[in-house]
């Protein structure tokens, strides 16, 4: 019997039945021979591709060794400490992440003060010792066009300037030091306000006149109404390289994901690609977005869980992205951004738990805070968030992470002495 | 680096690599089948070679025992800190990245006393870090190890306090100090419980080597930030006979974060991409070294220590020593543990179908939810804690959340309407109106059409569950 015959039609991966004997038989024989051998049905299944390769070298019959005990000599106890170097593996990527810039100035066609750049890594974050990052991770404030519900421990930071986009920009940029903002067009959801796409590139245009970093257009998630609101901001926004956040493969299920990169194209924006935690998903729309962007107007949105709320796959995601862009797959080489203001959605980072617990205020915006630094570590390049203590902590880290080799560590061998 | 033979990782491992070296007898004392699935079993580590009576107890087969071992050895050595039931293992990481396989044995946290503490409150503080808990998915997250450090520098004191800890408490201790006399005088008195003897450095090295082959405790090797000497010092005790080793290359919370972050990355690619020997031993992170700073608020330091902390966690330390017993900033660091060794190869979800919560009629609510596991225990709690008598429907999402599972298309108004109609509840109750996650509110219209249920949107956090049952059940209908 051979193997071909035990497999159930010819595909790739059917299952034999193959007992220990043959295998012992095999690793004998250094060939495979399955003939007069019986197969019992209760034992075990292996999957065919794994086991032929396996079988094959004869490395794996068993040489007879002598073994000769050599007399004992006790290890003689060093006395001095034996020196050893430690030498780091770096490593070269065939691949390289795109750097795309958000924003634009004067002389590049829009009105902004700053532009940012992302992207541009050539190794996994943060592996300093291999190469330091062009461009540090940027860091985007989330702005809502009406009043929305938010936990108590936001609310306290931003309750004058709910509803008044405008105000709540300046206030994100002056004061919680925002690199850009993402203004969150909420209230064109069909099933909220439905408000008009005039209505919301003018809001877009008030938000780009109050500040002069870069914008990003939030839309509520209706496929067909972001794309008419897309089509229209777009159009305002001419020049100033705003991203459109988010578009789906959803909006290619209603046909109309050409008609906003098209926008996006002609009135040079950037698009933020989102996908639900599919790395195949997410090469299927970069590949669709290809035939109206360039690569360098591209980033990814791999979905960003909460911490507690499966974060894991975020972040395992997100290393997977990075090292297979690094790899060399070219349709995932673009940067990563990560709503980290769904650390939110955690019921742990907002409810009253219990004085052990306490203060809320604090708890909140930690859980934020390592949902984006857990990313941070990923490769993730830029983060949208809310919590100016978030902002301000996982800005400092970035600065910190990026400071290697220009300044001294600290004195740290007291630590098990230090009177607290 | 790099161009010694590799062995082959752990993905590349073959249940036929095993089974070679196994006495494939089929004698079944392993409890499987026969030595292949005893094998299988091996190669995926959810068994032991151990527990392969003949392979452990033969003389005939040592030679295949010990290459057994060789292969099956995780690049970063396990260490065992304590003893019996509290032992906890600390390391035997196989991979780097996690969805190269799994992370096994979750860093320990160990929380600091000191030997100058007054008595009643070292008492107390030990009895807080024992009974802190928190339940998380029908889980419970706790504290795992106390740290006593020897801030008095004087043998008696720290012998004394060590004595009163390990009186008080069956969790592992660490014992810190530099000054080997101190301690040994610890040491002499707790040794049973095998502490992790923190630590040798380039001045104590001989003393501590002696103490840790003394007295078979695993050590820990301190160098701040120098991974020369590291090396140095790591190559020395296993030349001396110290086998069980954990590594400190040092904690440096701000001007050398990136020094902190960069080390414990290249260390750990090391060890499990570069054959590095010598690095192959767990990782003991500090965020404590925040306290040193001590002009500081005390909530400036908490939240430092914290974040420092969950850094840590996602890049490679396999132990950490904290001082902050607040719960705030311990929680999310116990999550994220928790939720960075879960197994990637197991979807984190429950099965789907009907659960009867209390003793529900004719007229009792019916909601649903997602089978994804952290979701489903949530609701399940609730529900559980507000005594609701009602019934859930759990809907196969392939374990994936509300939200993620609307946007992703995976939760449809026809797959509720399916799980419907195959949940049986129609013939539990007499009402046709279904509660759905506010979180699923956009499906609201098309489940109505295509289940014939009336539906009513329920809170987006089912912390609401009560107070929205309270207010709009029954439906004026009814």
């Amino acid at each position: 019997m051979e193997p071909e015959k035990e497999k159930k039609g010819d595909e790739v991966g059917a299952v034999i039945k193959i007992g220990p004997k043959i295998l012992e038989l095999l690793s004998k024989i250094g060939e495979i021979e399955l003939e007069n051998v019986e197969i019992k049905a209760e034992e075990l299944e292996i999957w065919v591709p794994t086991i032929i390769p396996q079988v094959m070298p004869s490395s794996v019959q068993p040489t007879p060794q002598v073994v000769t005990a050599p007399p004992k000599v006790l290890p003689k106890k060093p006395k001095e400490i034996l020196m050893a170097e430690f030498k780091p593996l770096t490593q070269t990527y065939p691949g390289r992440i795109v750097e795309v810039k958000l924003g634009a100035t004067k002389a590049e066609g829009g009105s902004r003060g700053k532009v940012v750049k992302i992207g541009g890594e050539a190794t996994p974050s943060f592996y300093l010792w291999e190469e330091v990052p062009p461009n540090p991770p940027a860091i985007s404030a989330d702005v809502f066009d009406m009043e929305v519900s938010l936990p108590r421990a936001l609310k306290m930071h931003v309750q004058d300037v709910i509803g008044n986009p405008a105000e709540w920009a300046k206030l994100a940029v002056n004061k919680f030091g925002a690199d850009m903002i993402t203004v969150h067009l909420v209230s064109t959801d069909p099933l909220i306000k439905n408000t008009p796409p005039s209505e919301a590139a003018k809001t877009i245009e008030e938000v780009l006149q109050a500040v002069d970093v870069p914008i990003i257009v939030g839309g509520c998630g209706d496929p067909k109404k972001d794309a008419e609101v897309f089509k229209r901001v777009a159009e305002v926004a001419h020049g100033e390289r705003v991203m459109l956040s988010s578009l789906t493969l959803d909006m290619a299920d209603a046909n109309v994901l050409g008609d906003v990169a098209r926008a996006a194209r002609e009135h040079g924006h950037v698009v933020l690609a989102f996908t639900a935690m599919d790395l195949n998903r997410a090469k299927e729309l970069n590949r669709r977005l290809y035939e109206y962007l360039p690569k360098d107007s591209i980033v990814m949105d791999l979905t960003t869980a909460a911490l507690g709320y499966g974060i894991e796959y975020s972040f395992t995601i997100h290393e997977r992205a990075r090292l297979a862009a690094l790899g060399g797959d070219v349709e995932l080489q673009h940067p990563t951004s990560s709503g980290s203001t769904n650390a939110w959605a955690a019921r742990e980072a907002w409810m009253k738990m219990g004085p052990e617990w306490e203060p809320r205020e604090l708890r909140g915006p930690l859980w934020e805070t390592i949902t984006a630094l857990t990313l941070l570590l990923a490769g993730v390049d830029m983060f949208m968030m809310m919590h100016p203590a978030a902002i301000h902590t996982v800005k400092e880290v970035i600065k910190s992470l990026l400071r290697r080799g220009k300044t001294k560590p600290e004195d740290i061998s007291d630590w098990i002495t230090v009177k607290i | 680096m790099g161009e010694k033979s590799v062995k082959k990782g752990v993905r590349e491992l073959s249940p036929l690599d095993i089974y070679m070296l196994l006495p494939k007898t089929n004698c079944g004392k392993c409890g499987e089948k026969n030595c292949m699935a005893f094998a299988t079993k091996v190669v995926n580590r959810e068994v032991t070679i151990e527990l392969c009576p003949p392979l452990v107890e033969e003389e005939r087969y040592r030679s295949e025992y010990a290459k057994l071992k060789e292969i099956l050895a995780p690049p970063v050595k396990e260490v065992v800190i304590g003893t019996g039931e509290r032992a906890i293992k600390v390391g035997g990481k196989l991979v780097m990245y996690r969805h190269e396989f799994t992370y096994y044995n979750p860093p320990p946290i160990a929380i600091d006393v000191t030997d100058e503490m007054p008595e009643n409150e070292l008492v107390e503080r030990v009895k807080k870090i024992e009974s802190f808990t928190y339940n998380y998915i029908g889980r419970t997250l706790k504290l795992d190890m106390i740290a006593v450090r020897s801030t008095s520098n004087d043998p008696i004191k720290f012998k004394l306090t060590a004595e009163k800890v390990a009186g008080t408490t069956k969790l592992p201790l660490i014992l810190c100090t530099f000054n080997p006399d101190v301690m040994k005088a610890a040491l002499e008195s707790v040794y049973e419980r095998r502490p992790l003897i923190y630590a040798a450095t380039e001045h104590n090295w001989r003393e501590m080597a002696d103490l840790a082959l003394m007295y078979n405790c695993p050590l820990a090797v301190f160098s701040q930030g120098n991974l020369n000497l590291l090396s140095s010092l790591v190559r020395t005790l296993l030349e001396y006979g110290v086998e069980d080793l954990l590594l400190d290359p040092g904690t440096f919370p701000e001007d050398g974060l990136s020094e902190t972050i960069t080390n414990f990355t290249m260390i750990r690619r090391n060890a499990c991409k570069g054959n590095d020997e010598l690095m192959g031993f767990p990782l003991i992170g500090v965020p404590m070294t925040v306290w040193l700073k001590k002009d500081s608020p005390k909530e400036v330091l908490q939240w430092k220590e914290a974040y420092l902390a969950a850094m840590l966690i996602s890049r490679y330390a396999d132990l950490l020593i904290m001082h902050s017993l607040e719960g705030w900033v311990l929680l999310p660091n116990l999550i994220l543990r928790f939720n960075i060794y879960t197994d990637p190869r197991k979807p984190v979800s429950v099965e789907p179908g009907l659960r009867i919560f209390g003793n529900p009629n004719e007229n009792s609510p019916v909601m649903f939810t997602t089978n994804y596991a952290l979701t489903y225990f949530t609701v399940e709690s609730d529900i559980k804690s507000a005594n609701i008598d009602c019934y859930l429907i759990v809907v196969d999402t392939g374990g994936i959340s509300v939200e993620s599972s609307v946007a992703g298309r995976i939760l449809t108004a026809q797959t509720v309407a399916d799980a419907i109609k195959k949940s049986g509840v129609e013939e539990k109750v007499k009402h046709r109106y279904l509660i759905i996650p506010g979180l699923a509110a956009r499906l609201s219209g098309e489940i109505e059409e295509l289940s014939g249920w009336r539906v009513l949107v329920g809170p987006r956090d089912s912390s609401g569950i009560p107070a929205f049952l309270k207010e709009k059940w029954p439906p004026k209908e009814i």
